[in-house]
């Protein structure tokens, strides 16, 4: 049977769409082969995903932290189903090798780990508070909004992931840039994502070259935070462009390790939320 | 199903001969692939802004909806290079409440009328309704024509009741909506708008729809009407002017609509007192835009105060 050229399709509100520019970019196989044209998206597709991601997030973040947790669980059986395709374009289409098996394993392990944390989180960040005054007081998380992301290159799938599982788990919606070199694996998640419970919006992913899209996801004023894997320049570059918005801008190397246990915490979800306190009259 | 054309409709079709569908679609396909940046854009933003007839047509305004889209006219926003709109318009019995904030200001009042926006009232209290909002200080009416007399051919009737309102207007300007979802073709829409410009005066408008049917302005109907209003022109010498509402949302579409203008009618109409974009949500979405290309950087929708969301 003749094979069919696949046109991997950036995934943006729920559907598969191309950049608005039409412009693409060829992508390798392991061996150097061409194998796709992968979307180069500029401003205009950022745009449309911050746009998407708007209208997904309030529903987003209304759903109960039960259900949260359930679609991130029901995300991880529907990766797991198709690992070794996942696998496979981690290893840049060459056959699965242990890296990358290893790199997908961990990455259903970590989406399993946040899937847990939906409805506990709220435990851990949020407190009563004691007042001198006859007042209940108690401080509650609020997802922050609309979160940029950008992913790193050296786990073009599990770096992904977990800078995204920590930000959508309290109720945020994400905006993410793949890996450059690597967008593959962001291209078949998003064929994933499209097939679990996750509402369409609530994760955007885009391909293409950083330097097209820095200074949109720094200025954008609709964007509440950034979480970026940056060297030097880029995070200038972006804490200067947010400082205008008072956005929360979040630098990650690039010589992370995304393997290491330090990532299964509770902090990244702290990062992309707000307290809010509320004071409660109580009878003297 | 449409009645049978009727012998009057079909004479009056034969008269102002027929709409190239095809040609039509082909031509407003070209007008979206337009290139229009910075000098252009901002010129073409400001101008659709001057346009907006910013409107609430809802069962649930109060008078301080109402002036709450009054202030927003008069200053869409703080910064000073945001023009005002060209008009508010609201319901007959919401033009006491307008008047207060916006009469001596440069914004003018409009008010639907006439059983706004079925029309199917006894042509005595349509004419009522007009006479009233024109003496609680209505400036301008927008009218909707009788589509069942149209559709059933009594073209008479229908451009005698457009007469009448005229009359009852005074000197407040008319715009007389078509409802062109409503009217089934591009033949008909061409006829209606002949129909309703022998009747009216210079400056006085056509308008493509109410808002309030799911068949909206479209550019394809847009250009009919557009065609209609050159002929009469150059056949007359009499500017008509043109009004469409509904869909219109995004910035990006009211530009494409001007693209439309500019190409049919030339510049004599790009200007307000020609040319009006019936809609609400699409102001909040100009002045961002506007704010965007000033600030260089993408406007969060919070940093605007909202509108009313009637269309």
């Amino acid at each position: 049977m003749q094979k069919i050229p696949k046109t991997p399709k950036c995934y943006v509100g729920g559907a598969f769409v191309r950049s608005e520019s039409g412009r693409v970019a060829p992508l390798t196989d392991y061996a150097g082969n061409f194998f796709a044209n992968i979307p180069r998206c500029g401003a205009k597709d950022l745009r449309n995903a911050v746009q998407a991601a708007a209208k997904a997030g309030a529903g987003w973040a209304k759903r109960t932290p039960y259900n949260r947790a359930q679609i991130l669980y029901r995300l991880a059986e529907m990766i797991e189903s198709r690992s070794a395709e996942l696998a496979a374009a981690v290893s840049d289409r060459g056959s699965p090798d242990l890296q990358s098996i290893t790199e997908v394993s961990a990455t259903i392990s970590r989406i399993v780990y946040f899937a847990g944390w939906a409805d506990k989180y709220e435990q851990v960040l949020g407190s009563v508070n004691p007042v001198s005054s006859p007042h209940f007081n108690f401080t509650l998380t609020e997802p922050v909004g609309i979160v940029g992301v950008l992913a790193p290159e050296n786990a073009p799938l599990l770096g992904l992931l977990t800078l995204i599982l920590p930000i959508i788990t309290s109720g945020n919606s994400v905006v993410a840039l793949a890996s450059r070199s690597r967008p593959y694996p962001a291209i078949l998640l998003g064929e994933m994502l499209a097939t679990s419970d996750l509402p369409g919006g609530v994760v955007n992913l885009l391909t293409g070259e950083r330097k097209d899209l820095l200074a949109t996801f720094a200025t954008h004023q609709h964007i509440r935070a950034i979480a970026a894997v940056a060297d030097h320049a880029d995070a200038t570059a972006l804490e200067q462009g947010a400082a205008e918005s008072l956005k929360r801008v979040k630098i990650l190397s690039p010589q992370t390790d995304w393997f290491s246990p330090k990532h299964d915490s509770v902090w990244p979800i702290r990062d992309f939320t707000e307290a809010k306190t509320v004071w409660h009259p109580i009878g003297s | 199903m449409l009645p049978k054309t009727s012998p009057a409709l079909r004479r009056l079709l034969d008269d102002v001969g027929p709409v190239d569908e095809a040609g039509i679609q082909e031509r407003v396909t070209k007008y979206t692939t337009r290139s229009i940046k910075h000098g252009s854009k901002l010129f073409g933003l400001r101008l659709a802004l001057s346009m907006v007839d910013l409107t609430t047509l809802e069962g649930g305004d109060t008078p301080g909806k109402v002036a709450s889209l009054c202030r927003k006219a008069l200053r869409p926003h703080h910064a000073p290079s945001i023009p005002q709109v060209a008009a508010v318009c609201v319901y007959p019995s919401m033009v006491k409440h307008a008047a207060k904030h916006v009469k001596g200001t440069a914004v003018r009042i409009a008010s639907v009328a006439t059983a706004f926006p079925s029309g199917q009232t006894p042509l005595k209290s349509r004419l009522a309704e007009v006479r009233a909002a024109v003496s609680d200080g209505a400036d301008e009416i927008d009218m909707v024509i009788n589509r069942g007399a149209f559709l059933a051919g009594e073209l008479q009737l229908v451009q005698d009741e457009i007469v009448a309102v005229l009359e009852a207007c005074g000197d407040a300007t008319l715009k007389v909506i078509l409802e062109t979802g409503e009217l089934a073709t591009c033949d008909n829409i061409r006829a209606a708008s002949f129909l309703a410009m022998q009747v009216l005066r210079p400056g006085d408008f056509i308008k493509t729809s109410t808002g309030k049917t799911s068949a909206n302005a479209t550019l394809g109907n847009h250009q009919v009407m557009l065609d209609a209003i050159r002929d009469h022109f150059l056949a007359t010498g009499t500017a008509i002017a043109m009004k469409p509402a509904g869909g219109i949302r995004t910035a990006k579409q009211a530009l494409h609509f001007l693209v439309a203008v500019k190409e049919t009618l030339g510049d004599a109409w790009l200007t307000n007192t020609r040319y009006r974009f019936g809609a609400s949500a699409l102001l909040n979405e100009l002045v961002r835009q506007l704010e965007t290309q000033r600030t260089g950087a993408y406007q969060a929708p919070w940093t605007f105060t909202e509108d009313s969301t009637g269309y």
